[in-house]
């Protein structure tokens, strides 16, 4: 009763500023609370007819179903590979660019280099997916290189060992540049005298690189990689629902897409709803421990 | 003073050639589709290889992708929802901003918290449908504007530039009786023009991107946003239907330009105005870093 008191005077006192959040309330109740509310379908036979109550209870067997399904393992196992391959090349790619470009003294040459990586950043998903489907089709212009080469025309989206490359080196080109904004406002942070003594002392360049510039750009680096692991269930569902097709499900389809075949598709609404719980737990304990792990390693924590 | 060792220059030398080397390989696809979009059909068609200027000249591919009513009408409701979305988005974003960023708040953390938890666990897509759809939003651009009307990443930053504003400025202000609509609409806002104009690019960019939402909620064509136009179009095959009214054997040969001609139309723009907005971009990109 007293802790009511003291909300409902705060909100008197504030009374407009409560009118102001009042909205948002209600905008995070309706798309994101409810949701998570609705979520309790996935222990459920839901049906649209019966409502989430009237729907009867189904306990952990939709859970049961996925984890002992054909496509458990398959599904796991992709989202798990394309977040590795992204994480091993993908994140470390602007770092890489930012230190060659911190390395040019002719601003100029930097300056041009920056705006045209820029670019591609901003045409949007599906657009560069018509690209890529263009350009890979077996009469597309990666094909006529392939050709020229003596190689044998085929179309390259839909071979299975091919499609984890196609998405990472295409998501690479897109944002390798706009990456790099960050690390070079790190750069320019780092104390100039440091790079002064590091002379005195006789380091090369490759020395005050290792010494003074990765060390000064480490906590931007770590803070990148928690929201990065944070992501990795969600990683990308919409590019790689635009560019795949059953012939390479095997190697494409991470858990997020399967939710959207399986619900929206399939309308198995209480199953696809099981294996989303699961995706958001996981993708939950991942940033939980990823943020927890680099507070312990290195001080560098999100909260 | 100049002691540039042999290996140094080396380096330099590697590292321009591998710069220029990237940033033709950034541009070239972009290149590739601007002089296929330009080409003569026919002679696209029998051409194998590279691109270094239009095979030909025609504009017969621009003049169908403009005849196109899917893309007129495709472009006119992204624009709606450009319009609408950002009008939503930039006064929920500001109020909260606003509210969150004042201290006699007493319990803005915990309203914080409940805002924040949402950027980490969700209830997954199919809640979220039926969340929509039992509102009665299915098949209407609403759908497309109001399930997105606070995003919490921007919520956080706008609140980060409020937070850095003295509060001595308001307490006279105060004094004078006003409250706290004329405060944030007299004085925070007109003081935070910088961090309003990279909160509503970034919107805008969400919103000229989005196809997803799109396509589980909308069912009537006439709807469709521009992207999911472009999908269609690009993604499933749809370019030689628009081709319709030529000659059969002309279809298949139009198509050929008629994509990179669409991608040109629903590109173009937004690289026009890319250099004039690069610098708030960036400073958006910084501003975002620091309160990751």
């Amino acid at each position: 009763m007293k802790a009511m008191g003291r909300v409902l005077f705060d909100v008197r006192k504030n009374k407009y500023l409560y009118v102001m959040l009042l909205p948002l309330f209600v905008y995070y109740v309706l798309f994101h609370y409810q949701p998570m509310y609705g979520a309790m379908i996935a222990f459920k036979d839901f049906s649209p007819r019966l409502g989430i109550i009237g729907s009867p209870w189904a306990g952990f067997g939709h859970f049961m179903d996925f984890f002992q399904g054909a496509y458990f393992w398959r599904t796991i196992r992709n989202t798990f590979m394309i977040s590795f391959y992204d994480l091993i090349f993908g994140f470390p790619a602007p770092i890489v660019l930012a230190l060659l470009l911190n390395e040019i003294r002719v601003q100029i040459f930097k300056r041009t280099v920056q705006t045209l990586t820029y670019l591609p950043h901003f045409i949007s998903l599906v657009v560069i997916c018509g690209m890529i489907k263009d350009f890979t089709s077996s009469n597309g212009i990666i094909n006529d290189i392939i050709a020229f080469f003596g190689g044998e025309r085929h179309s390259l989206l839909l071979e299975p060992g091919l499609f984890r490359t196609i998405y990472v080196s295409t998501d690479i080109w897109q944002h390798i540049g706009w990456g790099t904004i960050i690390y070079l406002a790190a750069l320019t942070g780092i104390d100039p005298e440091r790079y002064e003594a590091a002379k005195i002392d006789g380091a090369g360049r490759w020395k005050q690189m290792l010494h003074i510039t990765i060390p000064g750009i480490l906590p931007t680096i770590t803070v990148l990689l928690i929201l990065n692991l944070g992501r990795m269930m969600n990683l990308g569902f919409e590019k790689i629902i635009l560019l795949y097709s059953p012939g390479v499900y095997e190697t494409a389809d991470v858990i997020s897409s399967y939710v959207y075949r399986v619900g929206l598709q399939d309308f198995n609404y209480s199953f696809s709803s099981a294996v989303g719980l699961f995706n958001s737990a996981i993708g939950f304990i991942l940033v939980i421990s990823s943020n927890w792990l680099s507070r312990k390693l290195n001080d560098t924590s999100l909260w | 003073m100049s002691t540039v060792s042999w290996s140094g220059r080396l380096f330099d030398w590697f590292n321009y050639i591998f710069l220029t080397f990237l940033m033709v390989l950034t541009m070239y696809p972009l290149l590739h589709v601007a002089f296929a979009s330009l080409s003569d059909a026919s002679e696209l068609m029998k051409h194998s290889g590279m691109l270094w200027k239009p095979l030909g000249f025609s504009m017969d591919a621009y003049v169908n992708v403009f005849r196109n009513p899917m893309i007129a009408s495709g472009y006119t409701n992204t624009l709606i929802i450009l319009v609408g979305g950002l009008a939503l988005n930039i006064v929920l974003t500001s109020f909260g901003a606003y509210a969150l960023s004042r201290r006699s708040l007493r319990y803005r953390k915990q309203i914080m918290l409940f805002f924040v938890f949402t950027m980490f666990f969700s209830g997954g897509l199919i809640p979220f449908y039926f969340a929509v759809m039992n509102l009665g939003l299915g098949n209407s651009l609403l759908a497309l504007i109001v399930p997105t009307a606070v995003n919490t990443f921007n919520l956080i930053i706008m609140r980060t530039a409020f937070d850095a504003i003295p509060e001595s400025l308001e307490e006279s202000a105060k004094i004078d009786g006003a409250n706290d609509f004329v405060i944030l609409f007299r004085i925070i806002l007109p003081l935070s023009l910088p961090v309003v104009a990279v909160i509503l690019l970034y919107y805008g960019v969400s919103h000229w991107n989005a196809w997803f939402n799109a396509s589980i909620f909308l069912q009537d064509r006439a709807k469709y946003p521009l992207q999911l136009v472009l999908r269609e179009i690009l993604l499933q095959g749809e370019a030689s239907a628009m081709a319709e009214g030529a000659a059969t054997e002309d279809v298949a040969m139009l198509s050929a330009t008629l994509k990179y001609a669409t991608i040109m139309v629903a590109t173009v723009p937004i690289l026009l105005v890319y250099p004039l907005l690069q610098r708030y971009f960036v400073k958006g990109a910084l501003i975002g870093a620091v309160k990751g």
